[in-house]
């Protein structure tokens, strides 16, 4: 007997504006709700309506962190099928199956192995009274062929129409059992696809990065946040406009990116914790106030889900392009922290604590999120509340101030170079504070000396910067070391864990902190391994070229991908196999 | 404890740079008066400002400053008096930094009406870096960067204000400090975004104005034309098509207030929204809450 799995990749595709992304999340959290850990990214184009779109999901036993290698089970509608299977049939795993629409004119490509399952969907739909209902055909189908458990889908359904009544209801129930009965009748079961069930199901958080970044924003006291609408950023905006106002907070839809930082900086600059959220097309219309932020020192709170550029470029692609640009962008210098969540956890904690590193800083703080990670939806183990702490930095009361006995200086010269801060409206706090060179107290100044002196005091700032480094995950000294940083992470946990398993010593090296860079803690690392391997999304190796820069050496080898798709672990394990046959190689010649 | 008797002395701070003659003395002035005679104390007022010779304003004035980027200061002002409403925020500039680099944001500023005030020193000239054309000088004005003169029109702020519903649009002239002075109150009591744009003339780089082939004083050529609306009995200044015909009309020039008219503040139309500075807000949520938030993630 073939015994059942413990991880399958599941897909629906079909054409753009014909509501697939919905049968691909109610899968999701379907499977989330039967205690499986799950995985799901969306491919999609910039338009409304036509081209291809898929959803992919990964469910597993144990945690996921990236997308499948290759689809078992695809669900394809009859609008956009020939595109659909063309453009996944060669995802599909040989033993896997389509499910498609019986109405479907399409053709599979001749010779291929993956069998084809017809079932009607908007035939036995409408037979149930309305075409809506083919969703649920379809997950009925769906369950018939990996086995998994239909009353997860049947809460789904109550959960979301109870509330219109029991005959919406028991159509949808009706919908499922028949689409699963079809293919048990027409083309019985397939062991080699059925998933075991979880023996003991949690009930998980499942979540989208962009959505964890907004939560953990919400979270960590952020009240104000300014933005302009863009791919694949949105959704931090949509869920705080929706939520924020709940405790007291405001989103305002900015007139374009710049306006939106200003609102921010503005915002912070009067005690708010503030924000903005964008994709690298408005982040490159930030850099003016980059260094409004940096020189005021005013705190400011950025979040770049980043995706394919230059230009307008791709953009519902992943890409991690923007390194140089959220490093030394914005005309002269400033102190900065720019961190990397990697998984969509730490979307949420990192987020948080983006605003203490703000407040305590007074200066940009970048959080540097991507598609892959802001769009996608993945499990989300538990939230753990009592990690939330609040950290206003220097900040001063009137009484503080009455304490100074009249000598408060907004850019006091201090050891650390962080400056109290007085908040408009603070008696006794008055000052200038401005985007010109100036004075301790604030007066604009042209003096060699002061500049130099107060240039300095900024510059230093960020020295300390209590937010780790990197995360290494495996055993140290290995052959080889995989570093990269954001969605990029998860492939690379996988397919150390697959090299592990075939006794190779990998370990990962995840990059939390891009800026100020990890130099010692990453030399530390580094020392520990035999070579290493920089796997970014972009063509130029913007890490592999900050990591020389940060901490000498030759530009380490890299795994570079720009080709608008996520990082697939299979394919960091090749190129990982490469590098540590170049280091063999090496060391016998 | 922290409430003083103010006067208008009360908000002078440094001594101004200008040359002498310069128009922003008496937006200055009459700031500082406006001020004392509302009562406000100079730490609750923040005063937000661009790039220019009109943008340093906020070195002279006393009262918490914040001299951002050219052409930003609207973006950074509505930031600031959404974070603390309890402020009376007032964005200023010139006619280069408001109607050119910061058009847009002046446009949006307008419609989406948060209760604040923007002043404008509009001398049809850019100052600071030494005479260029600017978004309001008139077509055919010679400078540096037009020395054949400029084929440009003007831009025509009281206009794109009403146009786009400004609640509050009113013009003042740098020499009649007693008008001045009684816009700057009306332009901050007013709830809403109100705009205020002062002719205040650069005695630099436009020292004359060409008229019939005479070169006439700056201040005399404004002296001369400008129509005040205030001094009207007939203008009624809620009545937006009667606006457009009065400027229309005089050409914009004009003084007084343009237009007002009394609609829900930006503000008033946000849910949940509070009068309590949001910097009393960034405290943790209860735990209770944070479940709730998370409700939606399960």
């Amino acid at each position: 007997m073939t015994p059942m799995r413990s991880e399958l990749v599941w897909k629906v595709g079909g054409e753009q504006g014909s509501g697939i992304e919905k049968p691909g999340s109610i899968f999701l959290d379907a499977c989330s709700r039967l205690g499986y850990y799950s995985f799901g990214y969306r491919h999609f184009m910039s338009r409304i309506m036509g081209g291809h779109t898929n959803y992919q999901v990964r469910i597993s036993h144990k945690p996921v962190f990236a997308m499948g290698d290759h689809t078992d089970v695809m669900l394809i509608d009859s609008k956009g099928a020939q595109e659909a299977i063309d453009m996944n049939i060669g995802e599909m795993a040989a033993d896997g199956v389509i499910i498609a629409d019986a109405g479907m004119k399409a053709e599979m490509p001749a010779g291929s192995q993956v069998r084809l399952f017809k079932v009607p969907f908007h035939g036995i739909a409408g037979e149930i009274g309305s075409d809506l209902y083919w969703n649920m055909v379809a997950m009925g189908a769906s369950c018939a062929v990996t086995g998994l458990d239909r009353q997860a889908l049947r809460d789904m359904v109550y959960a979301t129409f109870a509330r219109k009544g029991e005959k919406i209801v028991q159509a949808n129930y009706d919908a499922i059992d028949r689409g699963y009965a079809y293919v048990i009748e027409h083309y019985g079961e397939l062991p080699h696809l059925k998933v075991a069930p979880v023996p003991r199901p949690v009930r998980r958080l499942t979540m989208e990065g962009d959505n964890a970044a907004a939560f953990g924003a919400l979270a960590g006291g952020c009240r104000f946040l300014a933005a302009y609408p863009i791919t694949p950023a949105s959704m931090v905006m949509e869920w705080m406009a929706k939520e924020a106002p709940k405790v007291g907070g405001i989103v305002v839809q900015a007139e374009d990116e710049m306006s939106a930082v200003l609102m921010a900086i503005g915002a912070n600059y009067a005690g708010a914790r503030g924000m903005t959220s964008t994709s690298g097309p408005g982040f490159s219309l930030m850099q003016e106030a980059l260094g409004l932020s940096g020189l005021t020192e005013t705190p400011v709170v950025i979040v770049d889900v980043q995706r394919g550029g230059p230009a307008t470029g791709l953009p519902t692609k992943p890409e991690q392009g923007d390194i140089n640009e959220m490093i030394y962008g914005s005309h002269g210098e400033i102190p900065r922290v720019v961190i990397a969540p990697g998984t969509y956890a730490e979307c949420f904690y990192d987020t948080a604590e983006a605003f203490n590193l703000a407040d305590r800083h007074q200066c940009p703080v970048i959080v540097a999120m991507d598609l892959t990670l802001g769009m996608g939806k993945g499990t989300v183990e538990r939230l753990d509340w009592s990690r939330l702490r609040i950290d206003r930095g220097k900040i001063l009361t009137a009484a503080d101030i009455a304490r100074l006995g009249g000598e408060y200086e907004r850019f006091a010269n201090t050891e650390d170079g962080i400056s109290p801060r007085a908040l408009p409206g603070t008696p006794g706090g008055i000052h200038l504070n401005t985007a010109d060179e100036h004075t301790f107290s604030g007066r604009i100044t042209e003096n060699q000396e002061q500049r130099r002196v107060i240039h300095d005091k900024r510059l230093r700032k960020t020295d300390h910067v209590d937010f780790p480094g990197l995360a290494v995950r495996g055993d140290l000294p290995a052959d080889l070391v995989l570093v990269g940083f954001g969605s990029v992470t998860g492939p690379m946990w996988e397919a150390a864990e697959r090299l592990v398993a075939e006794g190779r010593h990998v370990a990962v090296c995840q990059l939390r902190r891009l800026w100020p860079f990890p130099t010692e803690e990453f030399l530390r690392v580094l020392s520990q391994a035999e070579a290493a391997l920089v796997c970014e999304h972009n063509a130029t190796g913007q890490l592999a070229h900050l990591i020389r820069a940060q901490c000498g050496g030759d530009l380490l080898p890299g795994l570079r991908k720009y080709d608008g798709d996520p990082f697939r672990p299979a394919e960091v394990v090749a190129r990982a196999k490469e590098v540590m046959a170049d280091v063999g190689s090496a060391r016998i010649a | 404890m922290s409430a003083v008797l103010v006067s208008p002395k009360t908000f002078v701070s440094e001594f101004p740079t200008w040359c002498p003659g310069c128009g922003d003395f008496g937006v200055l002035r009459a700031l500082q008066n406006a001020a004392a005679k509302l009562g406000l104390q100079p730490h609750d007022i923040c005063l937000v400002t661009g790039i220019g010779c009109s943008g340093k304003i906020n070195s002279y004035f006393n009262a918490y400053g914040l001299h951002t980027l050219h052409g930003r200061s609207l973006p950074v002002a509505q930031g600031v008096k959404l974070a603390n409403p309890n402020l009376t925020v007032i964005a200023s500039g010139g006619d280069g930094d408001g109607y050119g680099i910061g058009a847009g944001h002046f446009m949006h500023a307008v419609r989406r009406n948060v209760d604040m005030t923007y002043i404008v020193m509009d001398n049809q000239v850019y100052g600071l870096t030494k005479g260029q054309t600017s978004p309001t000088s008139p077509t055919g004005f010679t400078s540096h960067t037009t020395p054949y003169g400029s084929a440009e029109g003007p831009v025509r702020p009281l206009r794109v204000a009403l146009a786009n519903g400004c609640s509050f649009i009113a013009q003042g002239f740098s020499a009649d400090l007693k008008q001045l002075v009684d816009l700057i109150i009306q332009a901050i009591q007013h709830k809403g975004f109100s705009l205020l744009n002062v002719q205040s003339p650069c005695v630099t780089w436009r020292e004359t104005i060409l008229e019939d082939d005479q070169k006439i004083g700056v201040y005399e050529w404004w002296k001369k034309h400008l129509h005040n609306l205030d001094a009207d009995p007939d203008y009624d200044r809620h009545n937006q098509a009667a606006a457009f015909a009065k400027l229309m009309e005089y050409d914009d020039i004009v003084t007084g207030v343009v237009y007002q008219e009394d609609r829900p503040s930006y503000q008033q139309y946000l849910r949940g929204y509070t009068d309590r500075p949001m910097s009393e807000m960034a405290s943790p949520l209860d735990d209770a809450v944070l479940e709730q938030f998370a409700e939606q993630f399960k």
